[in-house]
């Protein structure tokens, strides 16, 4: 299956992926509503982190009413029609990478549909076959 | 036209006849409210909406309080339990119905119980609260008595509610939610959206019947159960010929419930979410053994109840540990009794195959066990069997029983064959020593027929007391002193001999001897933190009225202290979980958009308990004669349970009653510890009723009650009426 790679120390933090990312899932520019966040890692450590989901699918058996499932390409989505807007996956992602917003009443991640990529100006991040 | 008992669900249907019909129109929850209530009358089949007012959403807030409004304007004085007026009311609460903190989907159940003759409330999890607000209702509330088993169905996508003739469906609750769900259930994912309550064939034939409320589980694909248990308002339920009430809306989101400020409800239930992905298995381990992780620790700290509270420990108690349980119950399925309970404490035990009874080499599941059930059904019968705890477990929740009402009085039982006050002639041959677990299964499924000696405990200890001293020339004192009941309500599975607060935690409570008011055994008895009887006091005034916001609210108390933040031993007052209060403050005010204060909690709840204690006062209890206990919650009863902590009795006897146990024999020193013990008892009751603004008989003062706001003119009428 394909995730997206990650290589933080290439980081420029542009957050050019994050607004493609916003751009392309709900048609506006907000990093709010990003799948990918970039963030410093630790105040003051001038390192970036970047988080992203990497479709281990630990979500799928916290969801109480099965809206999350592994699809036949192995990415991991989530039903909008069945879900019930409890953000139980997103406390429970090992990996910080299932997204809330105030506008939304459905969680949000990662399908690495590799949008953000194709505007990263460092390579930071790329489509990678796990 | 009935088609008969081994018929399909299609043709069950078709044998209801729709007896009355109301349509409705849909509405959206605002803010936590449909500000309109639903009315079923049995008797007459009318079917009525009434209208919420301000007063009401601001005064009884909702859940347990909305209960407390609806009854009280429904029954008189002189209203028993199988009156026609008496009520059933269901209600979620403003929060109930949120998905995204944990525990916030619970319903309340208030009723004139059976067992007490005072008020009922019984809070619990399932499916049905939640969808009866979404289906455009605050509450259910349900007089009335039916000529023959009937079925409300609510339809909360086309907005019609039915009553409906329904002879055919099963009565014991594992099946006839199936059936329920199936039969009002469009197709397989349209399962969860429907909502079964039910009893079952032993709830018609005690005093100690329960509702069922069901939850589909999408994984295990079948109708999960929790329990509205205590105070016997299954037995209304049955009395008043409900088969099922069954609730369907199809549309659950994260906004239902129309909250004003979603966003601060989900960052609160968020932190909750984390703590319990990530300290969970250091603390509680509430995800993998729900709350039977307790019985362990019970044992360690002597208040594990064993052989009818005689003891707090036993050796073999080690058999039904937190361990046991977690490889019983099926591990990895989100266990949640409403969406976004992350806690999800609704263990279950599949693939279960019972030996005995009518479902005998029939595989099924079963909810539980749960603490309680563990104790009461299990070590306090001297049952120390896993398999036959579940067994048990199974039976009580199917034929719709307390399992904590039926254990306690079981125990009782038991306790009075082997002193030998009963016989076997008592017991229909029934070889009930402590320990006989088939025994105990026998009298189950008696009590579920109606029969023999089961039927006799299903009347509860109160009532057995009198028939063993009436029938049986029993010693009536020793009765009391072993009968383990407060008001007519059978005591929960904590011995409460070694902490004087938790002896008021069952004793100075409004329905009857729970812990869901106070549960202090750690504060009091092992951390020391409350060594006065006012410390006691204000502990007995601070957490029952904190607990019974939940019940007003449609929340579960356990995500409140059974996760608790990384930093909550460094707070100030880490027994209140002040982090986890302010998550509290933060959704209801998320929810209603009425903002609130901590000490908000605390006021509106103190409101609707007094109310509710004079709501017993109105019924002919509610003073201070009805809040004593028995002895064996207090202290030794028999010169074996002396001896078995002796050293610590003795010790007692020298340093605080100035009583010298040297050369004295067990009878003088159980003598003297027990007058100590009762003095200190009605001490405390002074002390509680000074704190929570009560006459010294228990009775709220009339300036208490306009503090409060609930000075109506009956409330003050009838206070007046006890002050002559």
């Amino acid at each position: 299956m394909k995730i997206i790679g990650k290589k933080p120390e290439l980081c420029t933090a542009c957050h050019a992926c994050e607004n493609a990312c916003s751009q392309a899932w709900f048609k506006v520019q907000d990093i709010g509503l990003s799948c990918i966040e970039v963030r410093e890692a630790a105040a003051g450590s001038g390192k970036t982190a970047v988080t992203v989901c990497d479709q281990c699918g630990e979500c799928i058996d916290i969801c109480p009413v099965s809206a999350i499932s592994r699809q036949q390409n192995s990415i991991v989505r989530i039903s909008k029609k069945e879900c019930v807007g409890c953000y139980s996956c997103v406390g429970f992602c090992p990996a910080s990478a299932m997204h809330m917003h105030r506008n939304q009443l459905v969680p949000f991640k990662c399908v690495a549909c590799g949008v953000c990529t194709k505007v990263c100006p460092t390579g930071a991040i790329y489509l990678e076959e796990v | 036209m009935s088609c008969g008992t081994k018929c399909t669900v299609q043709e069950m249907r078709k044998a209801h006849k729709v007896l009355a019909e109301y349509d409705y129109e849909l509405g959206k929850v605002e803010r936590g409210y449909n500000n309109r209530t639903l009315y079923v009358n049995l008797s007459d089949n009318r079917i009525e909406s009434k209208a919420v007012s301000q007063e009401m959403k601001d005064i009884f807030i909702g859940g347990r309080g909305f209960g407390l409004k609806l009854l009280w304007d429904a029954v008189k004085e002189t209203t028993k339990w199988n009156d026609p007026e008496n009520e059933i009311i269901i209600s979620p609460g403003p929060i109930g119905g949120i998905t995204q903190y944990p525990g916030a989907g619970k319903s309340l159940v208030v009723s004139i119980s059976p067992l007490t003759g005072a008020i009922a409330d019984s809070n619990v999890g399932g499916y049905f609260g939640p969808l009866l607000k979404f289906s455009g209702w605050d509450a259910l509330e349900i007089q009335g008595k039916a000529q023959a088993d009937v079925i409300v169905y609510i339809d909360g996508n086309s907005g019609k509610v039915t009553i409906e003739d329904a002879p055919d469906e099963e009565v014991n609750s594992h099946i006839l939610a199936e059936q329920l769900t199936e039969m009002y259930a469009d197709s397989e994912s349209d399962k969860r959206n429907v909502s079964v309550v039910s009893s079952g064939m032993a709830g018609q034939h005690s005093l100690m019947g329960m509702l069922n409320f069901s939850f589909y589980d999408v994984r295990r694909k079948l109708a999960r159960l929790k329990q509205a248990g205590r105070g016997g308002i299954g037995t209304v339920f049955r009395d008043k010929h409900i088969k099922a009430l069954v609730v369907k809306f199809s549309n659950v989101k994260g906004d239902s419930n129309g909250p004003a400020d979603i966003e601060r409800i989900a960052k609160a239930g968020l932190k909750v979410h984390k703590e319990l992905h990530d300290y969970d298995d250091v603390q509680c381990r509430m995800r993998k053994q729900g709350t039977a992780h307790l019985p362990g620790i019970a044992h360690d700290y002597d208040f594990l109840p064993v052989h009818n509270f005689r003891y707090g420990s036993h050796p073999e108690a080690r058999k039904v540990t937190g361990i046991v349980w977690e490889q019983l119950f099926t591990q990895g399925i989100p266990d949640g009794c409403w969406y976004g309970c992350t806690m999800g404490c609704a263990k279950a035990v599949d693939n279960f195959m019972p030996l005995t009874g009518p479902y005998k080499g029939e595989r099924v599941t079963v909810d539980g066990p749960e603490y309680e059930t563990i104790s009461c059904c299990g070590t306090n019968l001297g049952i120390f069997d896993p398999h036959a705890i579940v067994e048990i477990n199974f039976y009580v929740d199917t034929y719709g029983i307390d399992s904590i009402s039926f254990g306690t009085a079981t125990a009782f039982a038991m306790e009075c064959f082997e002193l030998g006050l009963i016989d076997k002639n008592a017991t229909g041959g029934l070889d009930f020593r402590f320990g006989s677990a088939l025994s105990v299964l026998e009298a189950l499924h008696q009590m579920a027929r109606g029969e023999g000696f089961g039927r006799i405990i299903g009347q509860g200890v109160r009532r057995m007391k009198k028939h063993f001293a009436e029938a049986y020339g029993a010693d009536a004192q020793l009765l009391a002193d072993i009968g383990m009941e407060c008001k007519g309500l059978e005591y929960s599975g904590y011995v409460s001999k070694g902490s004087l607060a938790q002896q008021g935690g069952y004793g100075l409570t409004l329905k009857g001897a729970q812990h869901d008011e106070a549960w202090l055994i750690f504060m009091d008895a092992v951390n020391r933190q409350i060594p006065t009887f006012e410390d006691k006091a204000e502990a007995l005034y601070y957490f029952p009225m904190f607990r019974t916001w939940f019940g007003l609210n449609g929340l579960c108390k356990l995500p409140w202290n059974d996760v608790e933040p990384a930093d909550n031993a460094e707070t100030d007052e880490p027994a209140k979980v002040p982090g986890h209060v302010q998550n509290y403050v933060d959704i209801f005010s998320g929810v209603t958009g009425r903002e609130i204060s901590k000490e908000d909690i605390i006021r509106m709840s103190e409101a609707m308990y007094d109310f509710q204690r004079l709501f017993n006062l109105r019924l002919g209890y509610g003073t201070r004669v009805h809040d004593d206990i028995p002895y064996r919650s207090q202290g030794p009863v028999l010169d074996v349970e002396y001896l078995s902590r002796a050293d610590k009795y003795d010790k007692e006897l020298k340093e605080a009653v100035g009583f010298d146990p040297e050369g004295k024999t067990v009878a003088e020193k159980i003598h003297a510890l027990k007058s100590y013990r009762k003095d200190q008892y009605e001490k405390l009751k002074d002390a509680v009723y000074k704190r929570r603004g009560w006459t010294p008989d228990g009775i709220p003062k009339l300036e208490t009650v306009k503090r409060l706001r609930i000075d109506f003119p009956d409330v003050v009428a009838l206070i007046n009426k006890h002050a002559k």
